[in-house]
């Protein structure tokens, strides 16, 4: 099957709005004959949900959590990017599709990317016109801040709560349509799988959560909105109930899965601090504007401080190492997240790393506490040689700025970031594999759609900072809405779908049997404890660097440990009703899985690129070595009954409006 | 009005509480004032009682009001409580409220009732003597009487300590309701710190100047 | 650390329900209190007992799903975090817990310590939005200027992140901070005050309508609010609603 990108013809600028001229629509009247099924309630689904509704089809919106506004999307912190060009700083709808094809180490394609930019401006009159409180100027006009990897201010946040205020806003606009009764809203249900009907997706298969019933919905098109697959590490910034397993669910049904190794670690992020770990906190990437990344410069000094027997504090200017600012002086602490991260994990693998583990480097505020005091010493005309008045005036503009961030930091690890540098250490966050999607963001199944984290399209190997945001609800408000349309238009008249179908039947028995094989397994270990054991193999060998050897054994290691837990896996409880341990279980099953083609895609990579890197593959100076002319493709695979042996499709990359070079933050 | 349910809803009868409550506490003002009058002069005492008690407007139209205004406070605190204790069939087995709140505003329910036992005492004590002498008896007005009649009645030291302690109660119940009410009617902004402390200081003056009139009368005569 | 926990066990929402107490022992205090939870589970179910099931996600702060009525406290007895927050450095060994679920009407109990707070959604429905169409073609963000000051509070209001604590820590299961944020983030933008009238008289009524009990002005809801959300947001929906009626 060769794969049909269906991009439109024309100049990347005009191809968005030449394909809306020409798609088909369909008639008010008619909408209210089609239904659609929209899985996960975040930016992307809520926000795609709330739109169809409002167009006039009937919805039903699936989540996992007990109420649509707590999907994931809500815990994204710094901020949502678009060419607005408040700041008259240069920035263009061009620009942002630059800096994001760039930022994606050119593994993007172009075309999704311009029409993710187009679309950004709208976002944000959308949000305001909802009420999204965004940040302001004394003025009452829109702030920005910078973002890593741009050099322009075209971040609009909402204090360190942008994806909680965005999400809130979509939420909004479902409740909105909940209650004209043009969202059927399921919370706390599941999808475990899709139902095909003569080739296209009509419905899936979800367990209530509640009662543990198996319950069939249909519809004429199935959206899937269900984020990202990061906690196939267990540990990741993600929430502990994020899982892959409808967008598992869909390509073990016929949807290719696009480019799954470029998963983003991101340099700023709580420590691990102990075995017990469930999962891990974020600091907004924001807090790079203002502090300053460093490691002891000498070996001695770092294990003096491991050792608690020395402060970070004590530390002179000379004897502290900015590896950032030394290596990217351009970018200073402001590098795109792949590079820092990378920067970080080698400095710790040196063996410079300052917490007890080793694995963390410090976030230091001090010198920006001095300069934000003595900025406001002078605006307000008071002593400049008053030390102790500068400190305390600029920890109020930082508490102003990061407050929530610090105290979040100060809660967790017991320690006050004013006084003392933050640790941090990367962490995965954000995955830009996904579905694999043509320009209507649909998958390879027909009718099955898949946007926002889900799919793959807009971010390549790796994303830029308060880009997720952006695709999200670009995907949910301005670009399904159409695509959909253009799918949905020979079906007016088909009228609903009947759920007796065989193949509900069929689907539903699978399902079925999956659970019942998990109740009556009765083995002896929990599903965390495989879920970690995945995690470990994943992190040690498919995390931040990756070579051929470890990605071998990873691809073993995680089918032995896939058989181990069919076998051995022990679910307390019932099936028919509340299980946390069944959800655990039917979500790791996926994520067991996930993992090897995860391992596979990397292991065939023979590049490093984004979130990719692959120790073969670097230059001299250990920065990412890309491989355009062997690998400017879109890896999607095609499932064939066990992941390692899914076969490769490959959907070339086209680039005319940017050139290919190699990345350079220096 | 009819969408808004304007009588039903949880917030008119919490606007109506605090109104009631605010009416009373305007009332227990001039109360106390006159009351206070009682301990510099038994002149000025006797001649605004006797003003209040023959004045028609304040008989016939301020003192209904103000015995439907306890009336009411009353009932609807009543119902009030017993459908926020329906609004959570299941209490829980260790709860630290004190952790989070004051022990007067969770315990209004309480206060209130014993001021309205109280005011059964009091209404024994002086208004239906008061009533009798007026309107059953028909006695003729005697501007005088008043200040020996309250004087007399602290003659016990049982009655004394009674209204004492009743007044300590009404302390705590004003300590929550003069500043509830003003949350419930919905003054919260920037003069409000200071309102707070008025009202604090509303809930200690009023009920222990009434202590000290009694304990006044009790020792002095 | 070694700790005595007390928890309320509930099989499903028909059943009566129970505290049991259990012990459990090498408790770190770097552990945040979900984690302590997961601890004991796996250890319960090493036993052959089932796990207590406890709402939680994110586990930062942000999603409102977990919940938790700590030792007589609503999110424990830390301020300004929820229980996914909570570090186990607030207890001492040898200390005695009690977990509980967030108790009231409006919240059934549908296993052990997860409550259904579906009443809050509902009341969204009634007027928690600005009947503005999402196809992006309104005005421009930056023809809205508005005053920071607004804005701030606005998003002072809309931090609200849904837990029920509120509700849970109110001796009357009062959901009137829940409601009351809500109100004031639209109250205080221009987008919002168009719909002010109906939004305020239609939430106020759901929130009736579920079974939640009057607030009697405790300031329990904004002690325990994990948010700091500020009593003067239910001061500005009285003042919102008072004025609705009468205009309504």
């Amino acid at each position: 099957m060769a794969l049909d990108s269906k991009i439109p013809n024309g100049p990347i600028a005009d191809k968005w709005t030449n394909y809306k001229d020409h798609i088909n629509l369909v008639n008010p009247a008619n909408k209210r004959n089609l239904d659609v099924i929209v899985v996960g309630t975040g930016l992307a689904g809520g926000s795609a949900a709330a739109t169809l509704a409002e167009l006039g089809y009937n919805v039903k919106a699936f989540c996992f959590q007990d109420s649509p506004r707590r999907a994931h999307s809500i815990a994204a912190q710094g901020g949502i990017n678009a060419a607005k060009n408040y700041q008259g700083d240069g920035d263009s709808t061009f620009r942002l599709f630059y800096d994001t094809v760039k930022g994606g180490d050119y593994r993007a394609r172009e075309a999704n990317v311009h029409r993710l930019a187009e679309v950004s401006t709208n976002i944000i009159d959308q949000c305001v016109a909802q009420g999204v409180p965004l940040a302001r100027e004394y003025g009452g006009l829109l702030d920005n801040r910078s973002f890593g990897g741009a050099l322009v201010s075209r971040t609009f946040y909402a204090r360190g709560q942008t994806g909680q205020q965005l999400l809130l806003g979509a939420y909004s606009a479902m409740n909105r349509q909940i209650g004209r009764g043009k969202i059927k809203m399921h919370n706390r249900h599941e999808m475990l799988d899709l139902v095909i009907v003569n080739g296209k997706a009509r419905g899936i298969i979800a367990r209530n959560l509640i009662t543990g019933e198996i319950e069939r919905h249909s519809a004429h098109a199935v959206v899937i909105a269900s984020g990202g697959y990061g906690n196939v590490f267990f540990l990741s910034t993600n929430a502990m109930g994020s899982n892959a397993t409808a967008a598992w669910k869909i390509h073990k049904k016929g949807a290719f899965f696009a480019n799954p190794c470029y998963t983003q670690i991101h340099p700023t992020c709580i420590p691990v601090s102990g075995d017990h770990q469930s999962k891990l906190t974020l600091m907004s990437e924001s807090l790079r504007n203002d502090g300053r990344i460093w490691v002891p410069a000498k070996l001695e000094d770092a294990q003096a401080i491991r050792d608690g027997k020395k402060k970070p504090t004590e530390l002179t200017e000379e004897e502290r190492d900015y590896y950032l600012e030394r290596r990217y002086p351009a970018f200073g602490n402001l590098v795109p997240r792949d590079v820092a991260s990378r920067a970080a994990k080698e400095r710790c693998d040196a063996g410079y790393g300052v917490n007890k583990t080793g694995e963390a480097v410090y976030l230091d505020f001090a010198a920006a506490i001095q300069r934000y005091g003595k900025e406001q010493v002078l605006i307000r005309h008071l002593d400049a040689n008053d030390k102790e008045l500068i400190i305390k005036l600029g920890t109020e503009v930082v508490s102003n700025k990061y407050g929530n961030l610090f105290q979040m930091y100060y809660k967790i690890v017991d320690e006050d970031p004013y006084k003392t540098p933050m640790m941090i250490y990367p962490a995965v966050h954000y995955t830009m594999g996904g579905t694999w999607v043509d320009y209507n963001l649909q998958t390879t199944i027909p009718g099955c759609f898949s946007i926002g984290e889900s799919n793959f399209s807009d971010h390549g190997a790796n994303r830029l900072g308060a880009s997720a945001l952006m695709q999200g609800l670009a995907d949910g408000y301005f670009v399904l809405p159409y695509t959909i349309g253009d799918y949905l238009s020979p079906d007016i008249k088909m009228g609903p779908i009947s759920t007796d179908l065989p193949e509900f039947a069929e689907a539903e028995k699978n399902v079925k049997d999956q659970i019942d094989r998990f109740m009556n397994t009765n083995g002896t270990h929990s599903v965390d404890y495989f879920h970690r054991k995945l995690g470990k193999i994943m992190w040690d060998k498919v995390g931040m660097a990756r070579n051929e050897q470890g990605l071998n054994e990873a691809i073993s290691e995680i089918s032995a440990l896939r058989e181990a837990f069919y076998k051995d896996v022990k679910i307390p409880g019932v099936a028919n009703g509340f299980n946390q341990e069944l959800e655990k279980a039917t979500r790791v099953a996926d994520f067991l899985e996930l993992g090897e083609l995860f391992a596979k895609d990397a292991l065939h990579r023979n590049e490093s690129c984004g979130g990719h890197f692959r120790e073969e593959y670097q230059t001299p100076e250990g920065e990412a070595q890309r491989d355009d002319e062997n690998f400017a493709y879109v890896a999607a695979w095609e499932y064939t009954g066990k992941p390692s042996d899914a076969i490769l499709h490959k959907e070339n990359l086209v680039f005319d409006n940017v050139k290919l070079v190699q990345r350079n933050y220096k | 009005m009819a969408k808004s349910a304007l009588l039903k809803s949880s917030i008119a009868k919490k606007v109506a509480m605090a109104l009631s409550g605010i009416f009373l506490m305007l009332f227990l003002a001039q109360h106390f004032f006159i009351n206070m009058t009682s301990v510099f002069s038994a002149d000025t005492f006797n001649s605004i009682s006797h003003f209040m008690g023959n004045n028609p407007l304040v008989q016939y139209v301020i003192q209904p009001i103000l015995i439907l205004g306890v009336i009411f406070h009353f009932i609807m605190g009543i119902v009030l409580e017993l459908k926020n204790r329906s609004a959570r069939p299941i209490s829980y087995a260790k709860n630290n409220g004190a952790a989070n709140s004051s022990w007067s505003s969770r315990n209004m329910i309480i206060t209130g009732a014993v001021i309205f036992a109280f005011l059964g005492v009091h209404f024994y004590d002086f208004w239906f003597p008061e009533m009798v002498y007026k309107y059953v008896d028909v006695n003729p007005l005697n501007e005088a009487r008043y200040f020996h009649e309250l004087v007399a009645k602290f003659e016990s030291p049982v009655r004394t300590a009674l209204y004492s302690v009743s007044f300590i109660l009404l302390s705590l119940h004003l300590w929550h309701g003069f500043n509830s009410s003003m949350q419930s009617v919905g003054f919260n902004n920037k003069y409000s710190v200071a309102l707070h402390k008025l009202g604090y200081v509303f809930a200690i003056v009023v009920p222990f100047g009434f202590i000290f009139i009694a304990l006044f009368h009790h020792f002095n005569h | 650390m070694k700790l005595t926990l007390k928890i309320w066990r509930q099989k499903n929402a028909q059943d009566k329900g129970a505290m049991v107490d259990y012990q459990i022992d090498g408790i770190e205090p770097d552990m945040s209190f979900l984690e302590m939870l997961d601890v004991f589970n796996q250890d319960l179910m090493g036993k052959g007992g089932e796990p207590v099931a406890f709402d939680h996600d994110c586990r930062e702060g942000i999603c409102g799903m977990c919940s938790l009525y700590i030792n007589g406290e609503a999110h424990g007895p830390d301020r300004g975090v929820t229980t996914c927050q909570l570090h186990m450095r607030m207890f001492k060994d040898g200390d005695t817990i009690t977990i509980e679920p967030f108790r009231a009407a409006a919240f059934p109990v549908i296993k052990d310590l997860v409550v259904n707070r579906s009443a809050f959604d509902r009341i969204q429905h009634a007027g928690g939005f600005i009947s503005v169409n999402t196809s992006g073609k309104t005005v421009d963000a930056n023809a809205i200027p508005i005053k920071k000051e607004d804005a701030d509070k606005a998003f002072d209001a809309a931090s609200c992140i849904g837990c029920g604590a509120c509700v849970a820590t109110c001796k009357n299961s009062s959901a009137m901070l829940f409601v009351a944020a809500k109100v004031s983030q639209y109250a205080l933008l221009p987008q919002g005050r168009l719909e002010a009238t109906d939004r305020v008289l239609n939430m106020v009524a759901q929130m009736d309508a579920e079974g939640f009990g009057n607030c009697t002005n405790t300031g329990a809801c904004e002690v325990e609010c994990p948010k700091g959300i500020s009593l003067e947001n239910i001061a500005r929906m009285n003042r919102e609603y008072l004025s609705a009626s009468l205009k309504g």
